[in-house]
């Protein structure tokens, strides 16, 4: 059996949304380089809807995989759905995750809510 | 398809796949039997002793054959250690990059009462001789000290060590478990009392190995039963993977020169391509190594996704990151030289074999080259790295 599912390779070496928005309506960074994971979203917000989602990441295969499914369930969606996003949809959504890499998709679900705070409080909401 | 994890397995000889299949046709009989049909398997086994013990300058007396490595590691120190609580010690030396085999070990025999010291690598990853003479007291029961590191290769002062520790009545052990078959060792010469070996590591089958110990250390057993390895290790012996593992290793070591020198030469140009990678950093010295391996670390990228990616381009090789581990720390090697989680999660380990060639080994520098620029093409520390938002470290 392979390590991960071909959804997970798929998304790992075909990663969607992958880059930089320079004008950001929200931003969150979660993880750190001591653990080995660090995602970072952007997020450009038009009338609460989520018009277009960027993400830079640094871990294994599982994390960019997770970081850029995350992306696609969010990208288009209103912010109260995306608030919504948990772990678990993401995984999932990527045929599941082999135990120990659970975390991976922890940390997209993180990353996004903190995307979402930075613009509330931007917003100053 | 480049096969670079040689130091994880090698494939087997031909010569050794050979001498197991026409044993395990003809001569399954059980050694220890008194009829001809064991007797020939026993001969075979005996032949096979005979061989192993010549490579490394040994009797064959001295020779135990065990599952790997790991088992001889365990018996190895277990025997030493129970010796030395025997005569009242109970402090060991090793150090703090050894394999899991004698680390886990001498964990449990912490617990169990002894002091073990364990000795630093520097950032060269080589332990320094004298500062073994100065670990060693009047307590200390053994010196546990591998040949070669299985990540960086670094080749340990082997000979200086064994020197010591006789002179001071320690008993001397060295896991040559990455060495054996690839460098020439002298068990007498070298003053090495014990030495591990696995049979894998050298082309020949997995699950086979032996332990030598000097004639007159009396070993304790791991496995109680029957009266196989002259009671040292119960279990009727797998003799054709036994005989087979002798083939490899007098194969290795008849044409360990040449390998040698054709491995060396193809390891520094490899060395030489990945350096020219930008904030990258080869682990461990670079002349006092194993001529097949090469271990880099490239800032901000993470190990298994490039392990991932050279997968995909047919390069199979091996990295020190907290993924590929297991855990959530890298490896205690590259923590042991020095290198700070932030880079040690970006390590690259390939471990050539003796059939590489000068256009595997530029096709692995551009490839290790493509893969490490398209990672820190999305990487947030390499972003921040080089804004300036924090500092280089390699």
């Amino acid at each position: 059996m392979a390590l991960y599912s071909e959804k997970v390779m798929d998304h790992f070496l075909h990663p969607r949304n992958v880059g930089v928005i320079e004008d950001a309506d929200g931003i969150g960074e979660v993880g750190n380089a001591k653990c080995g994971d660090i995602m970072k979203i952007y997020l450009k917000i038009d009338n609460d809807i989520i018009t277009d989602v960027k993400f830079e990441t640094f871990g294994c295969g599982s994390a960019i995989a997770s970081s850029s499914m995350a992306t696609e369930l969010i990208k288009g969606k209103p912010i109260s759905e995306a608030m919504e996003l948990t772990n678990k949809a993401v995984a999932e959504a990527l045929d599941g995750l082999p135990a120990h890499k659970m975390h991976c998709s922890v940390l997209a679900e993180e990353a996004i809510q903190k995307a979402l705070e930075d613009y509330k409080s931007r917003q100053g909401k | 398809m480049i096969y670079a994890d040689n130091a994880a397995t090698t494939k087997m000889s031909q010569a050794a796949i050979d001498k197991m299949v026409s044993l395990m046709n003809d001569t399954y009989g059980n050694p220890s039997s008194l009829y001809r049909f064991g007797q020939k398997a026993k001969e075979a086994l005996e032949e096979a002793r005979e061989t192993v013990a010549s490579v490394i300058g040994a009797e064959s007396r001295e020779i135990l054959f065990t599952s790997g490595g790991s088992e001889a590691d365990n018996q190895a120190i277990r025997s030493a250690a129970l010796l030395g609580k025997e005569k009242g010690k109970t402090h060991i030396v090793s150090t703090k990059f050894e394999h899991h085999a004698v680390l886990h070990t001498l964990a449990k025999l912490e617990k169990e009462g002894f002091t073990v010291t364990l000795l630093d690598v520097h950032e060269d990853g080589l332990v320094r001789p004298e500062e073994v003479e100065a670990a060693i007291t009047d307590q200390t029961a053994l010196v546990t000290i591998m040949y070669a590191n299985n990540e960086i290769g670094t080749i340990q002062p082997i000979s200086e060590i064994g020197r010591i520790c006789r002179v001071k009545k320690v008993l001397f052990h060295t896991d040559a478990v990455q060495a054996i078959g690839h460098l020439p060792i002298n068990v007498v010469e070298q003053n090495i009392d014990m030495l591990s070996a696995s049979g894998h590591k050298f082309h020949g089958p997995k699950g086979t190995g032996f332990l030598y110990a000097r004639k007159g250390i009396k070993l304790s057993n791991l496995i109680e039963g029957g009266a196989q390895e002259r009671g040292k290790r119960a279990g009727t012996e797998n003799v054709p993977a036994i005989a087979s593992m002798a083939v490899a290793l007098k194969e290795a070591a008849n044409k360990m020169e040449k390998t040698s020198a054709y491995l060396t030469e193809k390891r520094n140009k490899l060395i030489d391509g990945l350096s020219k990678i930008e904030h990258s950093a080869l682990n461990g010295d670079a002349e006092k190594r194993l001529p097949s391996n090469v271990n880099f670390c490239f800032e901000g990228i993470e190990g298994e996704s490039l392990l991932l990616l050279l997968d995909e381009k047919g390069i199979a090789a091996s990295s020190g990151s907290a993924c590929t581990s297991g855990s959530l720390d890298p490896s205690h090697v590259l923590l042991a030289i020095g290198r700070v989680h932030d880079v040690a999660h970006g390590s690259l380990r390939l471990s050539l074999g003796e059939d590489v060639t000068d256009e595997d080994i530029d096709y692995m520098v551009k490839s290790v080259e493509e893969v490490v620029t398209y990672l820190r093409g999305f990487s947030p520390i390499w972003r921040d790295l080089q804004a300036g938002k924090k500092q280089f470290i390699l």
